[in-house]
């Protein structure tokens, strides 16, 4: 589904990733693990199409589709989720109409007929319990004065609303207690499929418990140096990354 | 808003030019450009006024040619030539109509542009329209159903001539003639606009709204409006405004006087999209208006603006707190892109104890344009408890445009609780990036920020006007970032 071929990105001059290579099959869990400064979040940037980064080299592939090509919101018509690690606030924005504004673009590029009140009424109650999300929460502004694990389930459940093809989440467990944690990762769980495929950026193993990767990278210095299954990530935390370095 | 939103904007956000920017080809009566005394008999006598009627707008003419144009406020513009406008144009056709299906096709066809076609807002919504299209009202409806509850809702040359002693009891005790230099021209030459009665204990069932509109070219329009609430009545007053597309600046300068008697409440709303001029800053409309409102004994007064036209604004909707408890509020979104230029804000003069007030305003700059707040709270001694939250803020588009926040506080009362807040901020690109990651476009990403920042004002619009406003913000503010 996503195929990464030598990809050089750098943020004003300075190489970040340097010759990354990934492919990501539908239906698998990938985990990127690495130190901080390794690239990671660079990653989600560039596959997003955040505009302070440069491609200097490389492609990915999305689904056939040349990915570097299309615009921020193209790539996320096309069924790319990014669920960010610092989600920002808009205020007055409920998250309602965010979402259905969001849905209904998603749906016209797909030439898909905008949901009726009710249908998209009814989503939303089904999709917020996944994440346990109170339903009073969606129809505040956008992620203001969320709590840092509100916030965090908030972009679980926009993930669970617009059912991505591929969903990158980046850092979603920083900041969560275990109960967040929990919640976060069964929902993540639920919406797996054969269909679809989820890249999870971490720096921490925890994640791991509850949501098992098919596959664990190790991200360092802008490039993949290793890859394996979950025991990857238990000997990565026993050891930490020095061994890999080394 | 649910059923509103994201598709009818799309269709809007095409239209890159000013959508109204339309002319009718009515024949007009025009007045030659010029204003001397004749011209002021002549203005009078044409709409066959009473003499004291004549005589206040004779005063008005001295006291206009007294003063100056004032110069304080932060807007930089050619001065009109006085003398090259024209202070009359009415419609040419000017008999009464019989029914709806009388009136001129292209008067039908300009308001079907408009998107208020008094036929369907008659059947479809219940709001009685008293269009003004220049200076001649065209056709007020509703009127039977208001009259069974004493209501008057008409075209202010035709309550000068049914109920004289009302206007001529009401006419210049909030804003005199001498207020200001256009409050004064006004006085002299203004030529229509509407007058609205509540009377006592009434709640005026539908919301009552004019469009007032300016048609031919080199004219000025100067409307005066005059609404009186009595003892324990309320009304919903709405007013739209637009102007054709023209290359000169037209002049529009209005006088609107609000009377809020013991225990009353008139809520006052303007969606004003008057032709800001185009991308290089030529042409549009001067709107030079003076708003005031007077409240008696436990009354309130409540003004709501949204203000994305015009080239430069020069306007301080205010309320007296005259009465005790009386209480003012002033929600206000203005919106200036291109070369606009906007100065407004609003005056709330605390005189009576327990008097409180809010304002509460949304200043949005792109392109090159200037956007000010101007706001004055004055607590005057007797004004015991006397209280005012104000919150002033501003969002900047780009880096070309300025915004700027000029409040006044005098306070003569030790008693009196006054707060102040500020914000500027601009559209985060971390905002941005979030609403496309999540298939948003820009544009409509835009909008929806915008939207969400002017909340707190749209919120106090009735339905039907809060659509507009949001539609006008989008369209107002294409193409703006990037």
């Amino acid at each position: 589904m996503v195929e990464i071929k030598g990809l050089h990105a750098s943020i004003n001059g300075t190489e970040i990733l340097k010759g990354l290579n990934l492919s990501v099959k539908a239906g698998e869990i990938h985990a990127i693990m690495g130190p901080n400064g390794a690239g990671k979040s660079t990653l989600a940037s560039v596959l997003a199409g955040k505009e302070d980064y440069e491609i200097t080299s490389g492609e990915i592939m999305f689904d056939g589709k040349d990915l570097l090509a299309l615009s921020v919101e193209d790539r996320a018509r096309e069924g790319l989720f990014l669920a960010f690690q610092y989600p920002v606030e808009i205020p007055g924005v409920s998250n309602v109409n965010f979402l259905k504004t969001a849905m209904n673009e998603i749906r016209e590029y797909r030439g898909l007929p905008s949901l009726s009140a009710k249908e998209f009424l009814s989503l939303v109650k089904e999709k917020s319990a996944l994440v346990s999300l109170d339903s009073s929460l969606a129809t505040r502004a956008v992620n203001e004065g969320f709590s840092g694990g509100e916030k965090k389930r908030n972009e679980i459940f926009q993930m669970a609303m617009l059912e991505p093809k591929f969903a990158i989440l980046d850092e979603t467990d920083s900041g969560l207690d275990i109960d967040a944690l929990r919640i976060v990762a069964n929902g993540v769980n639920a919406l797996k499929n054969s269909e679809n495929a989820t890249l999870i950026i971490t720096h921490y193993q925890r994640l791991l418990d509850y949501i098992v990767p098919d596959f664990v990278h190790v991200l360092f210095d802008g490039k993949i140096v290793k890859t394996g299954g979950k025991e990857l990530a238990l000997e990565l935390e026993e050891k930490g990354y020095d061994w890999i370095k080394a | 808003m649910a059923g509103y939103t994201e598709n009818d904007l799309a269709n809007d956000l095409n239209q890159q030019e000013y959508k109204y920017g339309f002319v009718s080809e009515i024949a007009s009566d025009v007045v030659p450009a010029g204003l001397d005394e004749n011209i002021v008999r002549w203005i009078s006598e044409k709409k066959n006024e009473p003499d004291w009627l004549l005589d206040f707008r004779l005063e008005a003419f001295a006291v206009w040619q007294s003063m100056q144009e004032p110069e304080w406020a932060h807007v930089a513009y050619q001065k009109p030539d006085f003398q090259a406008i024209s202070y009359y144009a009415a419609p040419k056709q000017s008999k009464k109509y019989d029914s709806w299906d009388d009136v001129d096709p292209e008067m039908k066809a300009t308001m079907t542009k408009l998107g208020i076609s008094l036929e369907e807002q008659q059947r479809l919504t219940g709001v009685a329209v008293d269009f003004v299209m220049d200076s001649v009202s065209v056709g007020t409806s509703f009127k039977a159903k208001l009259a069974e509850l004493g209501i008057i809702f008409c075209s202010f040359s035709e309550a000068v001539q049914e109920h004289p002693a009302l206007v001529k009891k009401h006419l210049g005790t909030v804003v005199p003639m001498t207020d200001n230099f256009y409050a004064a021209l006004n006085s002299a030459v203004f030529s229509d606009g509407s007058f609205c009665y509540i009377p006592k204990g009434v709640r005026c069932p539908m919301e009552l709204s004019t469009y007032f509109r300016i048609n031919a070219g080199g004219t000025g329009q100067f409307e005066r409006t005059l609404v009186v609430a009595e003892e324990g009545a309320y009304v919903s007053y709405l007013e739209g405004c637009t102007a054709p597309q023209r290359d000169e600046n037209q002049l529009h300068a209005a006088v609107v006087e609000l009377i809020a008697l013991n225990n009353s409440e008139i809520k006052y709303s303007t969606v004003q999209n008057w032709y800001p001029g185009d991308k290089d800053g030529k042409g549009g409309v001067f709107n030079f208006v003076t708003k005031r409102g007077l409240c008696e004994s436990h009354a309130k007064i409540s003004w709501t603006q949204v203000e994305t036209g015009s080239a430069v604004t020069w306007k301080y909707p205010s309320c007296i707190l005259k009465g005790e408890g009386a209480i003012g509020e002033f929600y206000s979104v203005a919106v200036t892109n291109n070369y606009q230029q906007a100065d407004t804000g609003t005056k709330m003069i605390h005189l009576g104890k327990n008097t409180k007030s809010t304002i509460i305003s949304k200043g949005i700059s792109a392109g090159k344009s200037q956007n000010s707040y101007r706001g004055l709270v004055q607590i005057h001694a007797n004004a015991d408890n006397a209280r005012n939250f104000s919150q002033c803020d501003s969002l900047l588009m780009g880096s070309e445009c300025g915004a700027h926040t000029f409040p006044y506080i005098e306070c003569k009362n030790a008693g009196a609780q006054i707060e102040h807040e500020a914000t500027t901020s601009k559209i985060g690109e971390d905002q941005l990036f979030y609403c496309q990651q999540r298939g948003i476009s820009e544009e409509k990403a835009i909008s929806l920020i915008v939207n969400g920042y002017c909340k707190e004002v749209l919120n106090q619009l009735p339905m039907e006007f809060a659509v507009e406003a949001q539609k006008l913000l989008s369209i107002s503010l294409e193409g703006s970032v990037g």
